[in-house]
């Protein structure tokens, strides 16, 4: 049996009279990534809060990393990791300043944090960049080391909210490359993107329209199912759909 | 007609920030034109000395006749400028922004109504809610009027698309096509490739360089590398065996295919039998025309 790292069943939550997510119910599996779409309004955000334990639902239930998201929230923070194009690192700490200060955040031991401080910034070539202020550093490397950093402490999720936004076209190949690698390692990933393309490269992809999950199946699945040649043109017909703006 | 000749910008301590390198390009009447890149590529830079908020180090930029620099008091009169971020009042409601914005110029809504309509129609039943108030959408459509609302003859945008999902973007373009047929110029900033189709000309640039300027046809006209798209299942494997074959020159993922250059000697069925004998049996190769991305990778590589 595969294990499931997110495990939700009528997750919904009410801002007064509105329902910014309307009882969504799918699980994620060990290792998948997973495709998390709608569009603007649609409620993403408020799924992804909900998912990462920093707002409560107001009813419904679920696991995220083995954990209840109302009782164990503490512990769901603990063990994810998270990344998002607006905010990833500190563009006035150093290469190796981040990374220090996300490990102990963390809560792993200084004696951790400098063995893989070492090892991570050999693997991304960033050697010498180590005492480099992040604000100096090219875009694509600023991505490449917010991930790194996401999964430092190796979490057994992370979420990475529009990653690739405004990214060079190369770089935002060689980024989703980076997020294959942590797949096979076992991570697995859940991501927003408004880059089509890019959800052709998730494992499953899920569809929100008006806080409710409209569609959720493989992207060759769902190009079947709505007779589409491409998932833009999925994604219009569903979206064509929503009544909010 | 707008005329950018050789702008260059630095930020921060001597210059250490090279935000515009040397960047030309001209601007036809009535034309939209895209200036595509990604963040920090210097777009809103650019847009920005166009719009006389910020002066360049050296170069001019001349736009319908008046220098960013010298005239800029004209300048401000006949262009529409809405920057990257949302800048209304936010305590204002949304009609009370319009007419602020209608009196700095002299004008009125009744009298340029006609340029707004299309666009002003969609919020109009909100117009007493505070502008702070609106939904990402409505807040936009607010933003364009307020920079119409006194008719511009140029209309600066700087990534009015950033963060905006796939079916909202073809509705601001569609906006955009309507509002050209006005005989207004529309500059507009993004860093999606695919909106480039919707321009009569662009500018490529990158890292404060102009790569390329054309119509969007005549980038891909100019484009000389020999393009396959390759598709089968287990997408990511058959990835890192092209990367192994050296008579492929560069390999990316495209939606759900692979677009790779190859050396002009390959032959198809030759690069088929190579992915065969892999075991990766379900392959389709097919010559295709590129894309503006795939001109911008190869530009940029």
């Amino acid at each position: 049996m595969t294990n499931k790292v997110i495990e939700v069943s009528n997750l919904t939550k009410k801002f007064g009279s509105f329902t910014a997510v309307n009882h969504i119910t799918f699980d994620v599996k060990e290792g998948e990534i997973f495709g998390f779409l709608g569009a603007n309004g649609a409620g993403k955000t408020t799924a992804m809060q909900m998912l990462c334990g920093i707002s409560m639902p107001t009813s419904g239930e679920g696991t995220v990393a083995g954990y209840d998201i109302i009782k164990e929230n503490e512990l769901i923070k603990r063990n994810i990791g998270y990344m998002s194009q607006k905010f990833s690192l500190y563009e006035d700490l150093k290469v190796w300043e981040n990374i220090r200060l996300f490990g102990g955040i963390y809560g792993l031991s200084n004696k951790v944090i400098a063995e893989k401080t070492d090892a991570l910034l050999k693997q991304l070539n960033f050697a010498e960049e180590r005492n480099t202020l992040v604000k100096y550093l090219p875009l694509g490397w600023k991505q490449k080391l917010a991930f790194s950093v996401a999964i430092f402490h190796e979490p057994k999720i992370v979420f990475l909210d529009e990653p690739t936004g405004g990214v060079d076209p190369a770089m935002r190949r060689r980024f989703w490359e980076m997020i294959y690698d942590a797949s096979e390692r076992g991570i697995t990933v859940f991501v927003t993107t408004h880059y089509m393309d890019e959800s052709e490269y998730c494992n499953r992809v899920s569809i929100m329209v008006d806080g409710r999950i409209e569609a959720l199946d493989t992207p060759a699945a769902l190009r079947h199912q709505f007779n589409a040649d491409t998932m833009d043109e999925v994604f219009r017909q569903l979206a064509r759909k929503a009544e909010r703006d | 007609m707008i005329e950018v000749k050789d702008l260059h910008k630095s930020y921060g301590k001597s210059g250490k920030i090279n935000a515009l390198n040397g960047i030309s390009f001209n601007v036809n009447d009535g034309d939209i034109f895209g200036v595509i890149g990604p963040d920090g590529a210097g777009k809103s830079t650019l847009f920005r000395i166009l719009a006389s908020l910020i002066m360049p180090d050296s170069g001019t930029a001349i736009m319908n006749g008046y220098d960013v620099v010298k005239d800029y008091r004209k300048i401000r009169q006949i262009i529409g400028y809405m920057p990257g971020r949302f800048s209304l009042y936010q305590d204002l409601s949304v009609e009370e922004n319009l007419k602020f914005f209608a009196t700095l110029f002299d004008t009125t809504i009744e009298e340029n109504y006609h340029l707004i309509k299309d666009i002003y129609q969609q919020i109009e039943p909100f117009k007493n809610r505070r502008a702070g108030a609106l939904s990402g959408g409505m807040k936009q459509k607010l933003a364009l009027s307020c920079a119409l609302i006194h008719k511009p003859e140029i209309l600066i945008l700087d990534e009015p698309t950033t963060g905006v999902d796939p079916v909202s973007r073809k509705e601001f373009w569609d906006m955009l096509a309507r509002l050209k047929e006005q005989g207004i110029i529309i500059l507009v900033s993004t860093a999606y490739m695919d909106e480039a189709s919707r321009c009569d000309r662009i500018a490529l640039i990158r890292e404060g360089e102009l790569i390329a300027s054309n119509t969007p046809q005549g980038i891909i006209d100019d484009y000389s590398d020999i393009l396959w798209a390759v598709e089968g299942s287990r997408m990511s494997a058959i990835l890192r065996e092209l990367r192994k074959y050296e008579k492929i020159k560069t390999s990316f993922a495209f939606g759900d295919k692979i677009h790779i250059t190859v050396d002009e000697s390959l032959q198809i069925g030759e690069l088929k039998q190579y992915l065969i004998n892999r075991d990766f049996r379900d392959v389709g190769i097919n010559p295709i025309e590129p894309t503006v991305e795939d001109c911008f990778i190869a530009l940029t590589n």
